[in-house]
């Protein structure tokens, strides 16, 4: 990367309306940090309060959603030091927030993945909720506290279709990428 | 009984649990990793309190968004709760929600709809 290519990234984050970019390594600490960043920024837009707790919500469990994901790969020891690392990135138009994540997925989980994808986008606003009581009352918390709520949680606050693609990087994983709005 | 309090971090609520008075109290944000951890020693509180139950108890949550991690802890909270409220002592919830913040208030309907304790539902201008 050329010293130039500075002025060329930034005219990208300017041109995309990107309000927060990060990539690498999760932590737990890292959550903090954004919603602080957040915080701030929507204080500037002056978005509601209702808004807020939405792009909150979204933010916050697809962030945990990849932290529990990575924090798995790294028990099952399988994990080259680049596919620990994830991308988040939150855009703001016009009164409109995007959340949007990248990371590494073994190739084996895809059609599970893809198949909850597809279900939760099938179901109306009635039914997710319908879903969402009948799943937190039956599921069980795993060890690492995760209720299998997050993508429905996720559908429930944006309001909106998940948007989501996967891309095969090599013969053992996919690269998963998911576009949340928030209208 | 003694006094359970912890101080509210940018992850985890404030929690005042009162055994003299009944009343207990989460105000906040709940969005830890691992909820578990959070709420493990609070449902220890609980767990002792339940011996010694005062004839009302009251719940006041004041949450302004909680994590699905911690929706299930919330739920166990509650369900521990459902054995105390009986012919002789009693459970009321009241769960606050800001005005216009029709996720929160959606998310007492959904509790009030599996739990068997009864909920108020109560708009206020501001959470805390």
């Amino acid at each position: 990367m050329a010293v130039t290519d500075v002025y060329n990234d930034y005219l990208r984050l300017e041109d995309d309306q990107i309000i927060l970019s990060f990539k690498g390594d999760f932590t737990a600490e890292l959550l903090t940090s954004f919603l602080h960043i957040l915080e701030g920024k929507m204080e500037d837009f002056g978005t509601e309060t209702k808004k807020k707790r939405r792009v909150f919500n979204v933010l916050t469990e697809s962030f945990q959603n990849l932290y529990h994901h990575i924090e798995d790969l790294e028990k099952e020891g399988e994990l080259q030091k680049i596919k620990k690392s994830a991308l988040v990135i939150v855009k703001y138009e016009e009164g409109k927030f995007s959340v949007l994540t990248g990371n590494y997925i073994d190739i084996d989980s895809v059609d599970e993945l893809k198949d909850k994808l597809t279900m939760v986008n099938k179901l109306n606003p009635e039914e997710l909720r319908a879903l969402y009581r009948v799943r937190l009352e039956t599921n069980p918390l795993s060890t690492k506290g995760t209720a299998g709520l997050g993508l429905i949680d996720i559908a429930r606050k944006s309001k909106s279709k998940l948007d989501y693609e996967f891309i095969n990087v090599d013969t053992t994983s996919s690269f998963f990428c998911l576009n949340v709005i928030i209208e | 009984m003694e006094k359970f309090n912890i101080v509210g971090s940018a992850k985890t609520p404030t929690i005042n649990f009162d055994g003299e008075t009944g009343i207990l109290e989460f105000i906040g944000r709940s969005i830890p990793e691992n909820s578990v951890e959070f709420f493990t020693p609070l449902i220890d509180w609980l767990e002792e309190y339940e011996s010694h139950p005062k004839e009302e108890t009251v719940v006041d949550m004041k949450l302004e968004y909680f994590n699905t991690s911690s929706s299930k802890c919330i739920l166990d909270f509650f369900k521990r709760l459902e054995k105390i409220n009986g012919n002789d002592t009693q459970v009321k919830v009241n769960w606050y929600f800001e005005k216009d913040d029709e996720d929160m208030a959606e998310a007492g309907e959904d509790y009030e709809a599996i739990v068997s304790l009864p909920f108020k539902i109560i708009e206020v201008d501001e959470i805390y």
